[in-house]
């Protein structure tokens, strides 16, 4: 990954990027918001970006060369982008996958602040693509949101007991603190907590579907109490319909095992 | 010359203002086009704005699959030659005139009116995906097939995989459209995302 800043009367950069969002800006042209390693999220103007050379480039999730250049710096400035890997096209016959790639790029397009440098996080993007392609896809998306989290300041502490209890029996998290609480000292409080997941405790096996539901209702907690509660959309549209189809598969799941069972 | 024409308001200023709102033209395009039908007044000018006040007065949307006719429901519906056991469901009109072009399906259709798009705020209830499921539901002959002909994009499968989701406990058939190589496509300048989906889909060659 190269990253150039040149000496000339334009201001312009290289990185490679993820594409976050393309949202339509006149007839074919597109702003497009890119997470790239050095720049952090950074938009730029794409002209004919829906044309049909550039529409499969443009797709949420799919990692490109970018170049930027500006003749100021605070402008817009415009994109030249070329496909590096297309994430997209590999999870598209996945509906929960694909509902996973557009929440993340979703998350990070409205929650991080623009031209802000956050590698951890790109890479961590970065190997989320990667690990859409096994099976512990959505315990790593879960990890993910955490680290976003923290990555915004708001870090949650899954690793001891905020009560003084077990570290090893850790069972709730505190919707204040963000801390791990054991579930001997949880108890008398579990109505006001919220369960942690199995395969977050200290020396935990694989993650079950119900895991996953218990975690994304988890981060959600906070996207929604610490992120975005002062976004006047809230909680991203997409990420709210990965929760959804996530709860509706699992019913249906359910469902058939009472059936069977 | 655009301020000029802004400033005075004129039925011509006007003119060229509408025609350079619409897709694929900008002022100096809107300009010439109004030349143009100035100077063929009655050949051209008269009748197109007949036309537009006859299709604007009467074509209206199919109330069964969505399509644009003069009657409701439109002639695809009316036609008693067509398969009822199929319905293809489209995003828009124009992808109706892209498969009607073909002449290789004879089945019914059913237009949603657009994708679902979470970035630009298109939920299920802002599509006609319930009046599909009434539809289905309501048939005289129950279909035996849905084929989702949406786009190869983020939006357009997630639609699918939405519609798909919803059509699961009826028991019908879902099928979409192939993802891969173009006829005439040369593998190597195929980007690697159609590859991949080409790959991913590939059929017993014999």
């Amino acid at each position: 990954m190269i990253k150039m800043h040149t000496a000339t009367s334009m201001e312009q950069w290289q990185d490679q990027g993820i594409v976050l969002s393309a949202r339509r800006h006149g007839e074919n042209g597109a702003v497009v918001s890119l997470l790239t390693e050095k720049e952090g999220r950074a938009c730029g103007y794409v002209r004919g970006a829906f044309s049909t050379k550039n529409r499969g480039t443009l797709e949420a999730g799919n990692i490109v060369d970018a170049q930027w250049s500006s003749r100021v710096e605070g402008n817009l400035g415009a994109y030249t982008l070329e496909l590096a890997r297309g994430t997209a096209a590999r999870v598209m016959d996945d509906a929960m996958k694909l509902a996973a790639l557009q929440s993340a790029c979703a998350l990070c397009d409205a929650a991080l602040p623009e031209r802000e440098t956050h590698p951890g996080l790109y890479h961590g993007f970065m190997a989320l693509l990667d690990i859409l392609d096994s099976d512990i896809w959505a315990a790593a998306y879960i990890m993910w949101e955490i680290a976003l989290l923290k990555e915004l300041g708001f870090s949650l502490d899954l690793t001891k007991c905020a009560g003084g209890g077990s570290n090893q029996a850790l069972a709730y998290v505190s919707p204040k603190t963000g801390r791990a609480v054991s579930y001997e000292a949880g108890e008398p409080y579990k109505d006001k907590l919220l369960p942690l997941p199995g395969f977050l405790k200290p020396n935990s096996g694989p993650a079950e579907s119900e895991d996953i539901l218990i975690g994304l209702n988890l981060t959600y907690y906070f996207l929604e109490h610490w992120v975005f509660t002062h976004h006047s959309h809230g909680v991203p549209e997409a990420r709210q319909r990965l929760h959804l189809r996530f709860a509706e598969r699992f019913a249906k799941t359910e469902g058939s095992k009472v059936q069977t069972g | 010359m655009t301020d000029r024409l802004n400033s005075q308001d004129g039925p011509l200023e006007h003119l060229i203002r509408l025609l350079g709102g619409l897709p694929g033209l900008g002022n100096r395009s809107a300009r010439r086009i109004a030349l143009h039908l100035l100077s063929k007044r009655s050949a051209l000018m008269v009748p197109l704005a007949a036309a537009l006040q006859q299709a604007a007065e009467n074509i209206k949307d199919c109330s069964t699959c969505g399509n644009l006719d003069v009657i409701d429901p439109c002639a695809i519906c009316r036609d008693e030659t067509r398969d009822n056991s199929k319905i293809c469901i489209v995003a828009q009109v124009s992808d109706v005139w892209a498969i009607e072009r073909t002449g290789a399906y004879r089945g019914r259709y059913h237009v949603l009116g657009g994708l679902l798009s979470a970035l630009d705020g298109i939920g299920p209830q802002d599509l006609r995906i319930e009046s599909l499921i009434t539809r289905i539901e309501t048939a005289q002959t129950r279909p035996d097939e849905i084929i989702l002909a949406l786009s190869a994009t983020v939006d357009g499968q997630s639609t699918a995989h939405y519609i798909a989701d919803r059509l699961l406990s009826s028991g019908i058939s879902v099928t979409r459209l192939a993802h891969g190589v173009p006829v005439g496509g040369e593998l190597d300048y195929l980007d690697d995302g159609t590859i991949t989906t080409a790959l991913k889909s590939r059929s017993a060659a014999a």
